[in-house]
């Protein structure tokens, strides 16, 4: 595919992905590239040997990020990803390992110091575990916070919300109250695959399906269906009363009166009532 | 009236213990809310300890709600003093994504604009880090500047600080010529000679340069260690910058130099910042001169709408606007690390995408998280005034580095 947009531009993805491969043998469970990006997937356990090769042997000098994502469908839920940067090679790289709550992400702390914060807020937001790393604090929650609130179970409103107590003289954490449910709006059309039940329609998956005929009724002679002399001697006949206003010729109590028959006001006085001057196009002096 | 002679400490042989101090959260020289806890021996820095997060406002769980238009204006809000460099790595990511291509003049527009954002970002940075090294008037001086620029923004976009301009396929709206002939005067005349005059306060100065000079020093193999990008790596002096070496939307058309400090301390920090204000402006230049006509969004009618005016014409113009404004538009399953040059340093959006209208995921890389983190290396054994340099020289802003 022609490359249209005008995103940052760095050195070629052209046989990286194989160099990569070939450089770390068995701690590459998988690599591809999309949208221009090589993604690596380590094995977990041979992440600090691998993120040490990139490092010393491919001239991956930076970790720029520690990302961490959450699949909840999947048998390891979460993923850490690690962008790389090469200064000399002037190119990105994307490392990825799958884990899950309790199984800990060997750290990387010793190869890039600045792994420290990163781990620490993927550890916060997620709960993922680094092992290795002796500082895995809470970095960017309240202090004494509880759960991992970027999991996708995670409620966008929290648990906890905190105010001033007039009483206390202090702020008190409470019970998250809402008004109002918070409310998800999905504008995916639902014919490409929207899965929500659209207002009014709870009902109609309610009602029970009618119940089986043995035999199903047919009709097999004319006057089963009702047509005939007799029905058409009575298709004239009026069915519905007539509109009851007109044919009474009363005046509805609660309707409001016309206004055709009430007098015109005055013309406005002053130099606000004519506008025809102010649009008018002024004509130059000279012409 | 019997007075009593205090007692000093360091009479006898008291052995003297470090105690620890707490430098913020509410310090006007903290920039923002952070939170250090500081070990100190007398007045020399032993350790320290930087608490984040005060300002955390979960922005990345925030956008996995919203639509990828209706999340752009969280990036305004990231950092607050260089909104629309924040708003360009988002664009870029979704347009990487969507492989959408941009009109020519929305990329000049946009690298315009994103220029003058570094001007106004450096402004604040400049001033407040020679304030709180002891000067008053710079910072007086250069706010000017900064009204300037916020000026300018709002006669592009109608808002002085959340500008939300920048969309993904090009910009929202076309800027009037005059603006563009008001901007280029304000290069020529007004910039040079306010920042001029600014600049001749404290570059020289022996109170500044006392201040600054050899303070935190850091080398090349350490800022890359550490995560360092922007002027923090340049005063390291290492010539890396993403504009040169990364370029995106028209960058690479641009003739610009980068600078780099030989010393690598908060006085070379300090420098890098000058003398990009004048590349920026340099940049500037380019792109009014060289900006083309045409149309300042992409015509893909599936990502950018339609103007407003064919919108109440042409009815398959109003589907599109309906359908883009409540449903938004799909973007492609994947994932992707786009990084921009902010006036900071490296900020990085890292969007993964299910296929439907809305981010999965969306990470954002904050410039100051990995320059904070190294505050404990940079400060330790330096005295306690000298944090406030160190710290005005990283340019930290809360906003963004808490999320």
């Amino acid at each position: 595919m022609a490359v249209l947009h005008s995103a940052p531009k760095y050195a070629s993805n052209d046989g990286v992905a194989d160099a990569l491969k070939g450089a770390l043998g068995d701690m590459v469970s998988g690599v591809h590239e999309e949208h221009g990006e090589i993604l690596l997937t380590v094995v977990r356990d041979r992440l600090a040997d691998a993120m040490r090769a990139l490092r010393d042997g491919q001239e991956y000098q930076q970790l720029m990020e520690i990302a961490g994502v959450d699949y909840p469908s999947r048998a390891e839920r979460f993923e850490v990803c690690y962008c790389l940067l090469s200064v000399t090679k002037n190119h990105r790289l994307i490392v990825k390992v799958s884990t899950d709550e309790a199984k800990p992400v060997p750290s990387v702390t010793s190869i890039w110091p600045n792994a420290g914060w990163l781990e620490r807020e993927v550890f916060d937001l997620y709960g993922v575990l680094f092992s290795g790393n002796d500082d895995l604090r809470r970095i960017l929650t309240d202090y004494g916070f509880e759960g991992h609130p970027f999991r996708k179970d995670f409620p966008l409103t929290g648990h906890v919300e905190l105010r001033y107590s007039e009483e206390d003289k202090r702020v008190v954490y409470q019970p998250v109250s809402l008004p109002q449910d918070f409310r998800s709006f999905d504008f995916m059309s639902p014919w490409e695959g929207a899965d929500y039940v659209l207002p009014g329609d709870e009902k109609a998956a309610e009602t029970p399906a009618p119940p089986a005929v043995d035999k199903p009724k047919t009709t097999d002679k004319p006057s089963d269906t009702g047509a005939g002399a007799k029905t058409d001697a009575k298709s004239d006949d009026k069915v519905s009363a007539p509109p009851p206003a007109k044919a009474e010729g009363k005046v509805d109590a609660d309707a409001p009166t016309t206004t055709e028959d009430r007098p015109a006001k005055k013309a406005r006085k002053g130099k606000g009532a004519d506008t025809a001057k102010a649009t008018e196009v002024k004509k130059e002096d000279g012409e | 009236m019997t007075m009593q002679l205090e007692q000093s400490p360091t009479t006898g042989d008291e052995v003297i213990t470090n105690y620890t101090i707490n430098f913020g959260p509410q310090h006007p020289a903290a920039h923002g809310v952070l939170r250090m806890v500081m070990e100190l021996d007398g007045e020399i820095i032993e350790r320290v300890d930087p608490h984040v997060g005060l300002l955390h406002r979960g922005t990345e769980k925030l956008i996995e709600y919203k639509t990828y238009l209706q999340a752009l204006p969280y990036f305004d809000r990231l950092d607050y003093c260089s909104p629309l460099a924040m708003e360009y790595s988002y664009v870029l990511a979704i347009e990487k994504m969507l492989n959408v291509e941009v009109p020519i003049r929305a990329q000049y527009l946009r690298v315009l604009f994103a220029e003058l954002t570094r001007i106004c970002n450096h402004m604040l940075n400049l001033g407040s880090h020679v304030m709180d090294v002891g000067a008053m008037t710079p910072n007086l001086w250069m706010f000017e500047i900064r009204e300037d620029c916020l000026n300018f923004f709002e006669r592009a976009s109608g808002a002085r600080m959340h500008s939300a301009w920048y969309r993904p396929g090009g910009v929202h709206q076309d800027v009037p010529l005059k603006l563009l002939t008001d901007i280029g005067d304000w290069l020529d005349k007004r910039l040079p000679e306010l920042f001029g005059d600014a600049m001749s306060l404290v570059v020289d100065n022996r109170i500044f340069k006392q201040r600054n000079v050899d303070i935190a020093v850091v080398s090349k193999a350490d800022a890359l260690a550490w995560g360092f990008s922007g002027p923090m790596i340049r005063a390291a002096g290492v010539p890396w910058d993403l504009r040169k070496s990364q370029p995106y939307d028209v960058y690479d058309r641009m003739d610009f130099e980068i600078p780099v400090g030989t010393n690598s301390d908060c006085y070379d920090r300090f420098m890098v910042r000058v003398q990009e204000v004048y590349q920026s402006a340099k940049i500037m230049k380019q792109c009014l001169a060289e900006m083309p006509d045409g149309p300042i969004a992409s015509l893909d009618r599936k990502v950018s709408p339609p103007k407003r005016g064919e919108m109440k014409s042409s009815m398959e113009a109003l589907i599109h606007h309906f359908k883009l404004y409540t449903e938004g538009f799909h973007v492609p399953a994947g994932e992707v690390y786009v990084a921009t040059e902010s006036p900071k340093g490296e900020f990085g959006v890292y969007l993964v995408s299910d296929g439907s209208n809305k981010p999965y995921r969306c990470k954002i890389r904050p410039t100051a998280f990995s320059h904070l983190q190294a505050m404990d290396m940079m400060c330790k054994g330096h005295m306690l005034p000298d944090a406030t340099a160190i710290l005005g020289a990283i340019d930290v802003v809360f906003g963004e580095c808490d999320r």
